[in-house]
């Protein structure tokens, strides 16, 4: 009942000044349609590139390395004594993980956990007396396909054959391209220590990265092993686990196993992943300053209609209405004009949701149209709901409390 | 309520506005006014008439003294409590009309029952028609205000200040816009209302007519009562 009167109210005092109500609610709609808009196309090209990160290389790599130099006895078994110790030399070992087929079996035993040792190196490909350093993967191609898209961006060939074809090996385009190699052609493959093979050509790939395209060379890891002299020997174990959100946990998890340095993807991407922290501060500072001249509009519209109706404020509170009261009829006015603007800027947002994906983006270097990666999440629609509609009660506080101070005397006096 | 009890009270009253310089408004006021009383308040201008009908009618609060309405003493109560007892008990009417222009006559007449919520909408809309009725201005409740005249609205106005049914109404130079056709029939809707419905009036005139009209009349002098008169 009491609601219905300030509804009431409210409704007649916007509707009075409708064209100022009109422009107020379309700010506020603009507000919530281009803070919709923003925020799926930030959120979508985050979500897309994420995704490339996980998916384009394994979720965790453990390297034949350790995270901090091997400390000297003397500091391990006195772990508190000031000890000084000059002119130690660090032991020279044989590089490589231990035991690395137990470690495989071990990880992959885990459900959903694919595991892999490879063994990386440097060499040069040599053919039709032209020179390309390359960097060296020994792999299996069956767990290959599984921790990276290398499979899926084969332009010929593929990892499979890697394993039928003796003494086989998949380059990248840009590699295919500079020497002028082709499917089935045979390269000369030098090591570092000078060892020569002539290997052929059974897959040629194109990921999009240059620097994979012209550099990698993929073959299996009994070949490389050969070839690099490191016989029974794997540097690196991959491993690609279910939910790549807990590769943080896997890595170290590993890491205090067996001590190798295991990086998660999150780790190698670590500077990306703080540059998007960055780019939310940006974007919503910027989306969250057009809701807030959006809500100087209601503001305005409020503190108009207030200035305008200290009579009609006057003599409701001589009949008996309350400050509160008062009060609740502009605030009412604030959350009418955010709910409409709310609903108005979902249907903008919508609109311009359709119109960004239906727009084309040629990258140079990417053979492939590019469409904007989009969000159009559900989040994202009740975030700008809520801005707006919180805004917009935000701008009526202060009118509405001014309204609710209103001192009826004086206003009957005046006019009197 | 017994009859020794009076409707209204004012004891020793006194308003004082704190400016750069205080204004005394009204000073040191004692009255009572029982229920059926018609009464006119006179006065130059400026010797504290409106003033005081402010004060009796909880607009405004007294610097000292106090008011009672029904013998319970108002000194002290919430803003919020002053307004609930306006809505039931005190009818205001003013000059200026001061209907609200968005809403119908009828809406507006029914907006005090709409804020009391005792009724339900079909019979506010009823008693609203049944106000206007005795005010003779039902043939208008779909009008805005806008578009009646000086006489009617004030008339709406009055069809309004009683709405919830006061005891007492209060009205401030209720003719003071108005031509003599329209000041005398306001004159005689208060002086039915007192007559025929036992409700109390009082209101502030210049116009000796009005005053003459009435059963009593007090009369200001620099925010003293000067005279209180019953004929």
């Amino acid at each position: 009942m009491f609601w219905q009167v300030v509804l009431a109210i409210a409704a007649a005092q916007l509707t009075y000044r409708r064209r100022q109500t009109v422009v107020s609610t379309l700010g506020v709609a603009l507000g919530v349609g281009f803070f919709i808009a923003t925020s799926s196309v930030m959120s979508g090209s985050e979500r897309d590139l994420i995704q490339r990160l996980v998916d384009n290389a394994p979720h965790i790599t453990m390297k034949d390395e350790y995270r901090t130099a091997a400390k000297q006895p003397v500091f391990l078994t006195f772990p508190k004594a000031a000890i000084e110790l000059t002119n130690t030399k660090p032991r020279e070992y044989l590089r490589g993980i231990k035991n690395y087929g137990a470690i495989v079996d071990e990880v992959s035993q885990q459900s959903g956990v694919i595991a892999e040792a490879a063994l990386t190196g440097q060499a040069i490909i040599r053919y039709a007396s032209k020179d390309v350093g390359a960097s060296i993967a020994g792999i299996d191609p069956d767990k290959e396909r599984y921790l990276t898209t290398v499979e899926e961006d084969m332009l010929y060939g593929s990892l499979m054959r890697l394993r039928t074809a003796s003494q086989g090996i998949v380059i990248g385009r840009g590699m295919s391209v500079r020497l002028g190699l082709g499917m089935e052609d045979l390269a000369t493959v030098v090591s570092p220590t000078g060892l020569m093979r002539r290997m052929k050509i059974v897959g040629i790939f194109s990921t999009g990265n240059l620097l994979l395209d012209e550099g990698q060379v993929y073959m299996l890891l009994k070949d490389a092993q050969v070839l690099l002299e490191k016989p029974f020997i794997a540097n690196r174990i991959r491993v690609r686990i279910a939910d790549p959100d807990r590769a943080e946990d896997f890595a170290s998890g590993m890491e205090s196993r067996w001590g190798y340095r295991s990086e998660s993807w999150q780790e190698v991407n670590r500077d990306f992943l703080g540059l998007f922290i960055i780019r939310n501060v940006i974007t919503y500072s910027i989306v969250g300053a057009i809701m807030v001249v959006a809500s100087f509009g209601i503001f305005n519209i409020i503190s108009t209609i207030v200035m305008e109706k200290r009579r009609d404020i006057a003599i409701l509170m001589s009949m008996g209405f309350r400050a509160f009261d008062i009060q609740a009829i502009f605030l009412v006015q604030g959350l009418v004009v955010g709910l409409i603007g709310m609903l108005l800027g979902w249907g903008i947002a919508l609109a311009l949701l359709q119109m960004l994906a239906s727009v084309e983006i040629t990258i140079p270097g990417m053979a492939e149209k590019q469409h904007i990666m989009l969000d159009r999440g559900f989040l994202q629609f009740v975030l700008g709901g809520f801005f707006s509609v919180l805004s917009a009660v935000g701008a009526a506080w202060y009118p509405a409390r001014k309204a609710a101070q209103v001192r009826p005397v004086d206003i009957i006096r005046g006019a009197a | 309520m017994s009859e020794d009890r009076p409707l209204l009270e004012a004891r020793g009253v006194t308003r004082i506005l704190q400016d750069a310089v205080p204004v005394t408004l009204v000073r040191d006021i004692s009255l009572a006014v029982g229920q059926r009383e018609f009464v006119s308040v006179t006065g130059p201008s400026g010797s504290g008439k409106s003033s005081l009908l402010y004060l009796l009618g909880l607009l405004d609060l007294p610097t000292e003294g106090q008011v009672l309405v029904e013998g319970a003493d108002m000194t002290g109560l919430e803003p919020d409590a002053l307004a609930a007892i306006r809505l039931r008990k005190i009818g205001f009417v003013f000059q200026f009309h001061f209907l609200l222009p968005e809403f119908s006559v009828l809406q507006n007449v029914v907006l005090p029952m709409r804020r009391l919520g005792a009724l339900g909408e079909k019979q506010m809309a009823e008693r609203g028609r049944a106000l206007l009725r005795e005010l003779d201005i039902e043939d208008q409740a779909k009008k805005h205000p806008d578009q009646l005249s000086g006489g009617q609205r004030q008339r709406v106005a009055i069809a309004r200040a009683l709405a919830n049914d006061p005891a007492l109404i209060l009205a401030d130079e209720p003719t003071g816009n108005l031509d003599s056709t329209n000041s005398e029939i306001v004159q005689d809707i208060f002086s039915r209302l007192v007559r025929d419905e036992g409700r109390t009036v009082i209101a502030v005139t210049h116009e000796p007519g009005f005053a003459d009209a009435t059963k009593r009349n007090i009369h200001l002098v620099d925010g003293r009562i000067e005279r209180d008169v019953r004929r």
